[in-house]
């Protein structure tokens, strides 16, 4: 749900990172903060266990720039990949204008990014949400390590309704900021039509 | 009330009703900072000391913290617990939900009480309660014109792709 200030005339717009434990949604919302430069960014909190794993969210807000005379802001939230976290992703989700889920092209993670995508979609649906109808872009990460599932087997199991989808390689920065794009673009799109 | 999926619209007229009634709160109830919150993070006004303070991060701990108190409720078979108090060595903070969409930050030293924050902050959720139904209405019947005179509704692919140069 998209925030309209015509007092400050701002628009703020919220954005989920999803996707199976470890497949490196931190690491995306980590490039950008490193890479964004000082005066668009805000502090971003990672709310992590000891081990660095994301106990409930990781948060980071940008400010893009301005569209016709309006500042756009956008908010990106991680959700905590574990699969025993399933009530803090629910919450997570509230009020969400885009989701970007991201996939780990590991072979060995195959399984746990369909279960993921399954997880998402229930929990969207329960929020009142159809993820056929909300901007929503597919990432596949990890695509320069060895063990990966073809590009083609990934987007045929994760991506059957064909939505924008990119590999990346979140580590090096590799497709982070165009994947970001990507979903703010929907946003937009999706605002123009009046909807979200 | 605002349906959930809604876009939230703020209007400079209703902004400057809930300025006037959070200032009059600090006065009243003698606290440092006050701001309101929508419930998923969006910061919609402050006043007080804020100048040190990160109310973007604030806002958005805010939510996360109302929406994981609202989880425990729900998992005892509460509908959600409306009042948060966080006690610290100086600084506490009160936090209550106003027409249960808003949330409404207190944050107080010794100079005030827990009893009489939870006083005045009793009497200005009634009147920030009325603001945000007349928003709500508001949004509403402005609803499709809105749509039509939606500054949003001309932009151009150019225009996104300048945000990202």
């Amino acid at each position: 749900m998209s925030f309209i200030n015509y007092a400050s005339r701002e628009i703020n717009c919220k954005i989920v990172y999803y996707g199976p434990g470890l497949c490196g949604k931190t690491t995306n919302l980590q490039h950008i903060y490193n890479k964004s430069a000082e005066e668009t960014k805000g502090k971003m909190i990672s709310l992590a266990t000891e081990t660095e794993r994301t106990l409930f969210f990781d948060f980071l807000p940008l400010a893009l720039g301005e569209i016709r005379g309006f500042k756009t802001r956008f908010h990106l939230y991680t959700v905590p990949g574990q699969v025993f976290y399933d009530a803090s992703r629910k919450l997570i989700l509230k009020g969400v204008d885009g989701v970007v889920f991201v996939a780990d092209s590991q072979d060995e993670r195959l399984d746990a990014n369909i279960e993921s995508m399954e997880n998402l979609k229930d929990n969207l649906e329960e929020q009142g949400f159809d993820l056929e109808k909300l901007p929503f872009v597919i990432q596949y990460n990890k695509v320069d390590l060895p063990n990966t599932t073809p590009i083609e087997e990934l987007r045929e199991l994760l991506n059957p309704g064909g939505v924008p989808d990119m590999t990346a390689c979140a580590m090096t920065g590799e497709g982070v900021f165009e994947t970001l794009k990507l979903v703010a673009k929907q946003v937009l799109i999706d605002l123009k039509k009046g909807g979200s | 009330m605002l349906a959930p999926q809604n876009t939230f619209v703020m209007y400079e007229e209703e902004l400057n009703r809930i300025i006037v009634l959070i200032e009059k709160l600090l006065r009243e109830s003698n606290s440092k900072v006050i701001f309101l919150v929508d419930k998923n993070g969006q910061l919609i006004a402050s006043t007080g000391a804020t100048e040190n303070l990160d109310t973007t991060s604030l806002a958005s701990l805010t939510a996360g913290n109302i929406a994981a108190t609202g989880g425990l409720a729900k998992l005892i078979g509460e509908k959600e617990f409306s009042i948060l108090f966080h006690e610290g060595e100086k600084d506490n903070i009160h936090i209550s939900i106003v027409g249960g969409r808003v949330i409404l930050v207190v944050i107080f030293d010794h100079r005030s009480s827990l009893g009489l924050v939870r006083l005045r902050v009793k009497k200005a959720s009634e009147e920030l309660g009325a603001v945000f139904d007349d928003l709500a209405k508001k949004t509403e019947e402005g609803g499709e014109k809105a749509a039509v005179d939606s500054p949003f509704a001309e932009i151009t692919d150019d225009d996104i792709d300048n945000l990202f140069n």
